[in-house]
């Protein structure tokens, strides 16, 4: 094999007497003189071209190509300059001869004869144009899955069906879902762009459109006559009729996800034999893709309308009082959990406003929905909310003929506002003492205790009454709060000292203020650690018009 | 986009400013009414909803920043002044919610933004005046508000069609948690843009996290947003964002040691500074506590592979000690005992060095992110 290419000074004769070695070569080999005239071939070249013999010229026995290659080299040759560059090694040519891709390798001798080395390329050609397809065709799916996949908003995901369809599997693509109430969404997508439509339709006009909404079993794509397709179906600036339509359900898990539609300009009419499982991939993901979205958003539909009652209500301003309330669970996960508040406002029977907040035993959905049972009950128990000893006696035997175990403990304060100043009743069952703010920046401790509630046959407590005046705030907590663990040094408690001197900085503020004061200062003191569920309601008298009127930067004020 | 006409007369410029003026004086005196009457005032007399938003209310609000820092109100004062300011807008915004809603042109443009504070973050009226800002514009906006868990987020964002999100966090200490939102959010397909101090100047650490956008302000913002949203590189979406200085796990080590870099430091400081040494239980934590947050800038420092996070840090913390007349001396203590036990750790070095070198030859402090 290394004959030709030291051309340095060996003859020709040299070289055709040590040429057993090739003469044997499963791969074709021939040389050529500088006129194209063939000097020696191998036997793989003599059944490659089978009209070779040994001066015959190149030109009538080689395809054009490889004759032109030899033309151009062996002129070049004799130019010395170019001798050395040639000789440096040129890139191999290709070409096809007789059905097959050969690729040629030119060596030179030195004194014009070049010598072809031919490989036959035709089956590493194929794998390696089999494997590029593939591999396109798997970026593509890959990357259709991962665009499907990322978004379980239905919507989202029937427009990302849509455009991922017309890039690779049409000129147009419609997707279109199950109905709700006889009305289907429809996304049309052409060139990058989408669009998104309500249609009122019979899918028995379109044929196949009924088979492929019905998802299983599942049909094959179907080629229809586009002259069957509604113009609806045509988008505006598609260019005319299309040339085919196909017809594709999107299998979804086990329900149907919906139908592809397909359109193509031209005769296009069919997808090949690859192209099919193309698209039947393809259909199988969005449809999954599909289903996996409408599922989420149903359960997510289904877990708004169940948890909605046990929300934390949006606290403000009732009777002359202000009132905020806020709420951290112990899971980020979850909205939640075993902490609750609610302020009811006064009725013809009590005039009082009921605030109640409470903590039940454990946390998560189980203790949620115990608090969805207590704040019911409280609620119906309103009309007695003048007496909180006899709330607190109902509560509990309501809890105790339940069948769950779970305790609770809660404060109930009745506020009532009179002139300028708020009465609070507070009574705490088993619950950590209201704080009250002083105008001063005193923090005192509401003197009210009791038992919890669900735990015991009898209940007992002891209410206390607090006046606020304007811009003093009582604040109820769950002792998420004070039992919360971290700070600067690790996992010291927050406790009830640290929560004392927040409220102090309090002073004055408006209790949307003071709640959102306490509830930063206790997330800092956790930072990242675990922690219990987190309620906090300020009750607050507001500062009164008497008091700003007084204060000498106000001017030209008016009532918003 | 322009949806209204820039006024620039004399005139507009001095009821701005009358009604700044206003606006502050009311919320001084923690006057509510007053405060609301200033700025529906103004709004009655034909000052557009947006400029009262920005231009007022905003601008007062960074003045209740600036007045903090120097001293000149407390920590409550500040909180109540944002607390009326919070109520001021919703009372702006209930008058304009139904009337002059005017939507944008249709198109391909975006239509709904979901805007949020990243987990941990309280500061919530930037956010707040740029949702109100979209809406204005005629977005269909969902205002998610302060502190939002990232799971929140996601679970919103799956439940509605938002077309963009919007985050915005004022503390750079936050970064870490912003990052982590952003690639939530790209992972389901959605560009975010992001705002707010935390950022940095130029927004450039909103390139490090791989935001799709950042806008310096609501109204960069909105114009932004209205030219659509940003292209997402599908290829993108699911491969977390790459930040190769990571690698070498200082942040990571800086992070889980805080409370042990804490631990160190207070005990090093009552060697050093001998008045530390006096200090009651409650001094003693508050000094824990601005150690801590010295560790937890370091370590954002440290993430985002930026020292100037930290100096910018130290220098606003020493002009913050200035004008309360403490002295800086147990700041720079409190830099040398830190880099004493990050031997090991050269970036983390190169940072505290570089943040004692700002605080020895104090050059003009730059504006930070930090706030009480």
């Amino acid at each position: 094999m290394t004959v030709f290419e030291d051309e340095s000074g060996r003859s020709r004769e040299t070289t055709g007497a040590g040429s057993t070695s090739w003469i044997g070569s499963p791969h074709p080999a021939v040389v050529a003189d500088r006129d194209g005239g063939v000097v020696e071939f191998n036997a793989a070249a003599a059944d490659l071209f089978p009209r070779m013999r040994v001066g015959t010229w190149l030109d009538e026995v080689v395809p054009g190509w490889l004759a032109d290659a030899h033309r151009r080299l062996a002129r070049t040759t004799r130019a010395p300059v170019a001798a050395a560059t040639a000789s440096a090694g040129p890139a191999p040519l290709r070409g096809s001869h007789d059905g097959r891709l050969l690729r040629a390798h030119p060596t030179e001798s030195g004194h014009g004869d070049v010598a072809w080395w031919l490989v036959d390329d035709s089956d590493l050609t194929a794998a390696q144009d089999a494997l590029r397809t593939e591999r396109e065709r798997h970026a593509i799916l890959a990357d259709a899955s991962t665009q499907l996949l990322a978004s379980l908003n239905p919507d989202r995901c029937l427009e990302k069906a849509a455009l991922l369809a017309a890039d690779h599997l049409g000129d147009a693509a419609l997707v279109i879902s199950p109905p709700v109430r006889n009305r289907h969404a429809v996304v049309t997508a052409m060139a990058g762009g989408f669009e998104r439509t309500q249609v009122n339709l019979d899918p028995a006009v379109v044929p196949g459109l009924a088979e492929a909404l019905q998802g299983f079993p599942p049909v094959p794509a179907r080629w229809i006559d586009p002259a069957e397709l509604p113009s609806w179906a045509v988008p505006e600036d598609f260019g005319g009729p299309p040339g085919s339509v196909a017809i594709s359900p999107l299998p979804g898990h086990g329900v149907p996800a919906g139908a592809l539609i397909l359109l193509r300009r031209g005769g296009r009419r069919a997808f090949d034999a690859s192209e099919e499982l193309f698209a039947r991939l393809f259909a199988a993901r969005a449809g999954a893709a599909l289903s996996a979205a409408r599922l989420y958003a149903e359960q997510a539909r289904v877990t708004r309308a169940l948890i909605a009652e046990l929300l934390p209500p949006r606290l403000h301003h009732v009777d002359g009082v202000d009132f905020a309330g806020g709420y951290r669970t112990s899971q980020d996960t979850e909205r939640i959990g075993g902490d609750f508040y609610d302020v009811h406002p006064g009725t013809e029977d009590g005039p009082e406003t009921l605030a109640v907040l409470g903590d039940v035993c454990g946390k998560g959905l189980d203790a949620a929905v115990l608090t969805g049972r207590i704040r019911s009950t409280v609620h119906a128990l309103l009309p007695l909310a003048g007496d909180h000893q006899n709330v607190l006696r109902l509560l509990n035997g309501a809890l105790l003929t339940a069948r769950h175990t779970r305790f609770a403990t809660l404060v109930l304060a009745s506020v009532r506002r009179t002139g300028g100043r708020v009465r609070l009743r507070l009574t705490s069952a088993g619950h950590p003492r209201p704080l009250v703010l002083r105008a001063t920046g005193e923090v005192e401790e509401a003197d009210t205790g009791g038992t919890l509630v669900g735990a015991l046959p009898v209940v007992t407590s002891r209410s206390a009454t607090v006046d606020l005046s304007p811009g003093e705030t009582c604040l109820l907590y769950t002792d998420g709060i004070t039992e919360a663990r971290g700070g600067p040094l690790g996992s010291a408690m927050f406790g009830e000292d640290r929560l004392r001197s927040a409220l102090a900085e309090c002073v004055g503020l408006p209790a949307e203020a003071v709640v959102e004061r306490v509830q930063m200062i206790a997330g800092d003191w956790v930072g990242r650690g675990p922690h219990d569920d987190m309620a906090v309601v300020a009750i607050t008298a507001p500062h009164t018009t008497h008091l700003s009127a007084v204060n000498g930067h106000t001017r030209g004020r008016y009532t918003a | 986009m322009t949806t209204r006409t820039t006024r620039t007369t004399d005139t507009a410029t001095d009821g701005l400013a009358t009604t700044r003026r206003r606006l502050w004086a009311a919320l001084e005196a923690r006057d509510e009414p007053a405060a609301a009457a200033a700025v529906l005032g103004a709004h009655d007399a034909g000052v557009p909803a947006e400029d009262l938003l920005l231009d007022v209310i905003g601008a007062v609000q960074a003045r209740v920043g600036t007045e903090w820092a120097a001293d000149r109100i407390g920590v409550a004062q500040e909180h109540a002044a944002t607390a009326i300011q919070e109520r001021v807008v919703a009372a702006l915004s209930r008058r304009t919610a139904d009337g002059a809603g005017h939507r944008p042109e249709d198109g391909p443009g975006t239509r709904r933004v979901t805007v949020a504070c990243v987990d941990g973050e309280w500061h919530a009226l930037p956010a707040r005046l740029l949702a109100e800002v979209l809406r204005g514009r005629g977005f269909l906006v969902d205002y998610l508000g302060a502190h939002v868990p990232t799971p929140h987020l996601i679970a919103h964002l799956h439940q509605t069609g938002t077309d963009v999100v919007a985050l915005s966090s004022s503390l750079p200490i936050r970064l870490p948690t912003a990052h982590a939102a952003v690639t939530a959010v790209q992972a389901i397909g959605l560009p975010v843009l992001v705002g707010g101090a935390a950022f940095g100047p130029e927004g450039r650490y909103a390139r490090l996290l791989g935001a799709d956008g950042w806008a310096p302000d609501a109204r960069a913002a909105a114009r932004l947003l209205a030219v659509g949203p940003p292209a997402r590189d599908p290829a993108r979406t699911g491969v977390p964002g790459d930040l190769p200085h990571l690698a070498d796990q200082e942040y990571t080590l800086v992070t889980r040691a805080r409370t042990q870099l804490v631990r160190q430091v207070l005990q090093g400081l009552q060697e050093a500074v001998p008045a530390t040494a006096a200090y009651t239980e409650r001094q003693r934590e508050r000094t824990a506590e601005d150690i801590a947050q010295i560790v937890d800038f370091l370590a954002a420092s440290l993430y985002a592979d930026d020292a100037e996070l930290f100096t910018g840090f130290v220098t606003w913390t020493a002009g913050i000690l200035r004008a309360r007349g403490v002295p800086g001396g147990a700041l720079v203590a409190a830099l040398d005992l830190l880099a004493d036990v990050q031997s090991e750790f050269p970036r983390a070095r190169a940072h505290l060095v570089a943040g004692r070198r700002a605080l020895v030859r104090p050059s003009a402090p730059p504006a930070s992110g930090l706030h009480s």
